[in-house]
């Protein structure tokens, strides 16, 4: 009973914390303006959060260390562009291939049947944004069925090197109908998209599309991990011969972990595609991978709330407060050692610190809503001694 | 014939080259169970030293000796510093250390040179013209096999016959154990690190000869493939990698040489698609002993 009604409250508070996080984003972008550093970093943060938290579903909470999250964004991302380039755009944009061989585009469609107009782009952008997570859940699903029998570090290798395949694909002349070959699909629908324009000025909410796209993925995945399903998956995590003996369907619990992970990864890359108003094959490379990797190490492997701290905080230094790093003059401090690149040295070098001694990162795995609790493990601990 | 020739030469030369990485990753992952992603940024790294000791005017024999020594220095420093530490951690925490190490090398490359394409200095002796069999190469295509070729055979002898090799087998054997035994671990491992390095230093030589110039990417895809090699052959057998490091090396060049429009853009993946295949049907490789797993 009393179990029952502490989740209660973490769960309401995650939900008050999540909506007062949006209201303020809202308020922030309509009286200081779109423009800032601010916006970049929570847009990008928004969607690397969520690209972090699907990683951290797998290798986090699963104990699958699977390096393909590159991979799976980019099949997102390629989705989503596919799907979202206005149609009188298209010749244009594949003007190498004489058109696009996808004749349609989600949100001309849907503005053929509610008008032209600010409900059709919303629904086409998300069915694009659903039906490119779906896409690389298909992709996990299909690479899953060989490589998730394999251990450890053979996982992340093949993983991998399946990202790599993926992106040589995408990369291939004789695609280029679909995928424009190498070159970038640009004119796609953007967060920007979503400023609405009224008579008496703009309402921007183009900073609070991601957050509120990223904070109903969390939603769902911190359900998830509540719930059967998300224990069996810690059971796996924790020893996999014990898990099978207490009778968790070891196959079926993986490639639903990597299916769902992979889902939201690509969820992920079709927002960072709005981000970057483009898509890419050549941005998803095994660096991305890494990087998402070590913003999860940081906040902590297992769990969700250090992940999301962990990648604003990532993205915030990166985009904002140590440019100054890159561009000659840090806190006041001029030196020649601050030119392009010194930011990334320095951040590795912290990366590292991190990663060998305080390797419980920022959270451990507690999550942040344990912090509010009343302490129920120690006080139990102590109860035993 | 002649084209047919030239594809396999190319392919021979680059296989060696990227032998000499995977003897590396695979004597490393014999020993520590831990893919060093570093390692393929230790071999990009090492020709970007190369590049900045030439431009101190040393001489070029020279030039050359310290480049693969500093390397050497660099592979044994990662390992104290970034894997020694985690010994008793779990195996992903050290690949991700790996993985930060790797990342730390790259950026601090991008740093260095100011993230411009480096030119890798000329080596006269390994960029001179040959003809072999009516195809015209560098000398550096027939170097490069017959070096691989002594050095494999030299190390074979080295872990066959003298005590550090012994050391090696039985630490590769069981870690606990040979420490039981009084092998100082540390030492081997570094002496794997050290070995590693130096071959990857070599392989850098031969491999950046054959191209204009660095970047600090350069190292990721030879590392790896070189990996995918080290698997393909048997992961912890040197003979393995280095056969499977001349198969990828060749298979490349051919796919190369399709004659299908963007057949160049699926040579990397083929790399990853064997790798999977591999995985899947023969995890052990070609020449892998069989591992079976301990409750």
């Amino acid at each position: 009973m009393l179990e029952k009604k502490r989740v209660n409250t973490g769960a309401l508070l995650s939900l008050f914390g999540a909506v007062a996080a949006l209201a303020l984003v809202i308020l922030l972008e309509n009286t200081i303006g779109p423009t800032g550093q601010l916006f970049t970093v929570l847009k990008k943060g928004a969607v690397y959060a969520l690209v972090a938290v699907s990683m951290n579903l797998l290798n986090g909470f699963t104990g699958l260390f699977s390096l393909g999250q590159a991979g799976f964004m980019l099949l997102g991302a390629y989705t989503y562009a596919i799907l979202t380039v206005p149609v009188a755009a298209k010749d244009t944009v594949y003007y190498l291939y004489g058109g696009s061989a996808v004749k349609f585009s989600l949100p001309d469609l849907f503005a053929g049947i509610f008008g032209d107009g600010m409900l059709s782009l919303t629904l086409g952008v998300l069915v694009a944004i659903v039906l490119g997570g779906l896409v690389a859940a298909f992709f996990a699903w299909l690479i899953g069925l060989p490589v998730l029998r394999l251990k450890s570090d053979y996982l992340a290798i093949a993983t991998l090197g399946f990202a790599e395949i993926i992106r040589a694909v995408f990369q291939w002349q004789a695609l280029g109908p679909i995928t424009n070959g190498a070159n970038m699909i640009t004119q796609i629908p953007t967060f920007s998209s979503f400023n609405i324009k009224t008579e008496s000025g703009t309402i921007y909410l183009s900073s609070a599309f991601p957050m509120l796209i990223m904070i109903l993925c969390l939603a769902v995945i911190v359900m998830l991990i509540n719930s059967s399903y998300g224990r069996a998956f810690k059971a796996i995590r924790e020893d996999e011969i014990a898990a099978e003996a207490m009778g968790i369907n070891l196959p079926h619990h993986k490639m639903l972990s990597f299916c769902i992970s992979s889902f939201f990864a690509g969820v992920g890359g079709a927002l960072f595609a709005m981000y970057a108003s483009n898509a890419q094959a050549m941005v998803y490379t095994s660096t991305m991978t890494y990087e998402i990797l070590l913003i999860v190490v940081i906040g902590g492997i297992g769990s969700i709330s250090g992940s999301v701290i962990a990648t604003f905080l990532y993205v915030a230094c990166s985009e904002w407060w140590l440019r100054g790093l890159d561009s000659g003059s840090f806190l006041g401090i001029q030196s020649d050692l601050f030119r392009n690149g010194f930011r990334m040295v320095v951040f590795s070098v912290v990366i590292m610190i991190v990663v060998l001694f305080f390797r419980r990162g920022i959270m451990g795995d507690r999550e942040i809503t344990d912090l509010f609790k009343k302490r129920p493990r120690k006080a139990a601990k102590e109860a035993v001694k | 014939m002649e084209y047919a020739i030239s594809v396999l030469l190319s392919g021979i030369s680059v296989g060696g080259q990227y032998a000499l990485i995977a003897i590396g990753y695979t004597m490393v992952y014999g020993i520590l169970r831990l893919i060093n992603f570093a390692h393929g940024d230790v071999f990009m790294v090492s020709g970007l030293i190369a590049i900045y000791l030439t431009t101190m005017g040393l001489p070029l024999p020279v030039t050359l000796a310290l480049a693969v020594l500093i390397t050497v220095l660099l592979g044994f420093l990662i390992e104290r510093v970034a894997y020694k530490p985690l010994r008793s951690a779990p195996r992903m925490s050290v690949m991700i250390s790996a993985i930060g190490v790797s990342y730390l090398l790259q950026n601090t490359a991008t740093f260095v040179t100011g993230g411009q394409p480096m030119n890798y200095p000329t080596i006269p002796a390994l960029s001179k013209m040959v003809t072999i069999g009516g195809a015209s190469t560098t000398l550096v295509t027939v170097v490069t096999p017959v070096l691989v070729i002594a050095l494999v055979f030299g190390l074979v002898q080295l872990i066959n016959h003298t005590k550090i090799g012994m050391a090696m087998r039985a630490v590769a054997k069981d870690f606990e154990t040979s420490q039981l035994m009084g092998i100082k671990i540390n030492r081997v491992i570094s002496t794997t690190f050290i070995i590693g390095s130096a071959l990857a230093a070599l392989g850098s030589i031969l491999y950046f000869t054959n191209y204009p110039y660095i970047t600090p990417t350069a190292g990721a895809m030879p590392g790896l493939k070189a990996f995918v090699a080290a698997v393909f052959g048997g992961i912890g057998s040197i003979p393995g990698a280095v056969i499977g490091a001349f198969l990828i090396g060749i298979c490349e060049n051919i796919i190369k040489a399709l004659p299908f429009e963007g057949a160049t853009t699926f040579v990397d993946a083929f790399t990853f698609a064997l790798l999977i295949i591999v995985l899947v049907f023969k995890p052990t490789g070609l020449f892998g002993e069989k591992a079976t797993e301990k409750v």
